[in-house]
């Protein structure tokens, strides 16, 4: 009981006299995160509205495949990666591995299906609702999918948060091609399990607490700027 | 108001459209001409939707063709349908009213400018920038009256555009409809009000269980109806 109480009072003091390495920490998770989202939502919102539009003989077994992969082990993820980045991989000529580009590949494998699921099933609800209009008005596949998106906006955000939410909190696959090298792949998660082993729950517990903080704060800021929840809007 | 190509008459032969095994529509042979305000009338279930649906390419037909003057894909763009609940976008009047104009490539500001006179038109001007699905059942009916014609179609479906409505919306969606017709856009308008299609309508098409019994202009099917189907409807009897 007491080593928690320390430990929380020191990851106080780290956070608030703003220590260096955890800055570079949080700066680098965020980063990382944030990058790998959006270039996750680029291809997940776009490609679960083009689930919804578009009939085709395996579509059925896509959105299956898709869901299942909702829920891909990120070691595996890693390990894939890996495999891919090493040097005896087939883009090994490209020196990514243990760098945070690599941890970004990873996450945007691990995130995309995440996206694209969510987006798939609010986008489904709202084709429902347009469907008729959309054909009646003659809009194109493109301009279906592109009203879909636009007027699905603030549902998609869920979608977006979603994966944010699994990218922060990410540690399997990032920790196998990032290698968590100090001050190059080093991220929040595995910071913490570095931290653990060592024996260092004070700055584990920092970490921890400002992961925490970063998921919710990030989640009320998107909620705030779109203005969901709010009388009138959608 | 409307464009030189004309896209009617409109042919229907032998139409007939199913859905899980059952028959819904036809067989129909029908010609919808260039001009007048049409009025499909039945019971409830008869096809009227089913029609309006088949004949603007909504609904697949199982047999027989649907025709108009021109290539297909020309037609569709000279079409608007009114559906019977208003599909409301997420988005505010005068934005859902542009749509069809900013789908087309109409720049953007000219087509709000275009919305925005519209709007006032068939008097929404004072929600134009309030959210589509937060106005009145009568608003947004009105909306989806201004988002069809927009466009300005050759020809005009609406599916029961008034039901559910109070006697002042009715009255001034109909008085928009009167307008679009003189302007010379062919409306095709399914209901089973009476007193509406009295008001309106210059022939009507009478459907029962799927089929077509009468095709006649609108004095002499209210004076003189044909089949007993017709009789008992307009005398407001249960229509067996």
């Amino acid at each position: 009981m007491d080593s928690i109480s320390s430990g929380l009072l020191d990851a106080f003091a780290l956070i608030l006299t703003l220590d260096s390495d955890l800055v570079e920490i949080v700066l680098l998770s965020l980063r990382v995160t944030v990058t790998a989202v959006a270039i996750a939502a680029l291809i997940g919102l776009p490609f679960g509205a083009w689930l919804v539009v578009n009939r085709f003989r395996f579509r059925r077994y896509t959105i299956s495949v898709l869901n299942a992969l909702m829920g891909l082990p990120p070691v595996v993820v890693g390990l894939f990666v890996y495999l891919m980045l090493s040097r005896s991989g087939p883009f090994g000529v490209l020196g990514l591995l243990f760098t945070p580009t690599a941890m970004i590949i990873a996450q945007v494998i691990i995130v995309m299906p995440l996206i694209a699921s969510i987006a798939h099933q609010t986008i489904r609800d709202l084709w429902a609702e347009y469907h008729d209009l959309l054909i009646s008005l003659n809009a194109s596949r493109a301009q279906r999918i592109k009203v879909l998106l636009w007027d699905g906006r603030r549902a998609l955000i869920t979608a977006v948060l979603a994966g944010f939410g699994r990218a922060i909190g990410e540690v399997g696959a990032i920790m196998i091609v990032g290698g968590n090298i100090d001050h190059s792949t080093r991220v929040l998660t595995t910071s913490i399990a570095l931290e653990t082993s060592k024996g260092n729950f004070a700055f584990a517990m920092g970490l921890g607490i400002i992961l925490i903080t970063l998921a919710i704060a990030v989640n009320l800021a998107i909620h705030s700027i779109s203005r969901t929840e709010r009388a009138s809007t959608w | 108001m409307v464009a030189s190509a004309r896209i009617l008459p409109l042919e229907l032969t032998g139409v007939v459209a199913r859905a899980f095994g059952k028959q819904l529509l036809g067989p129909v042979d029908l010609t919808i001409g260039a001009t007048g305000l049409t009025v499909v009338m039945g019971p409830n279930g008869a096809g009227k939707t089913t029609l309006l649906r088949v004949m603007h390419g909504l609904r697949r037909i199982s047999a027989g063709t649907v025709v108009w003057s021109v290539d297909e894909a020309v037609a569709r763009r000279k079409q608007a349908f009114v559906f019977q609940s208003p599909i409301m976008m997420r988005r505010r009047v005068i934005d859902s009213i542009a749509f069809p104009l900013i789908l087309h490539g109409v720049d953007k500001r000219s087509a709000k400018q275009q919305a925005k006179d519209w709007a006032i038109r068939v008097g929404l001007g004072h929600v134009l920038h309030d959210w589509a699905p937060m106005i009145s059942g009568g608003e947004k009916q009105k909306l989806a009256v201004a988002r069809a014609l927009i466009c300005e179609p050759e020809i005009l479906f609406l599916d029961e555009p008034c039901a559910n409505l109070d006697g002042r919306s009715t009255r001034e969606i109909e008085t928009v409809l009167k307008q679009a017709e003189l302007a010379g856009i062919r409306i095709i308008m399914a209901t089973h009000n009476l007193g509406q299609a009295r008001r309106l309508a210059s022939d009507v098409i009478f459907v029962h269980g799927g089929k077509i019994l009468e095709t006649t202009p609108a004095d002499t099917f209210f004076d003189t109806p044909r089949t007993p189907q017709a009789k008992a409807f307009i005398q407001g009897d249960i229509v067996e």
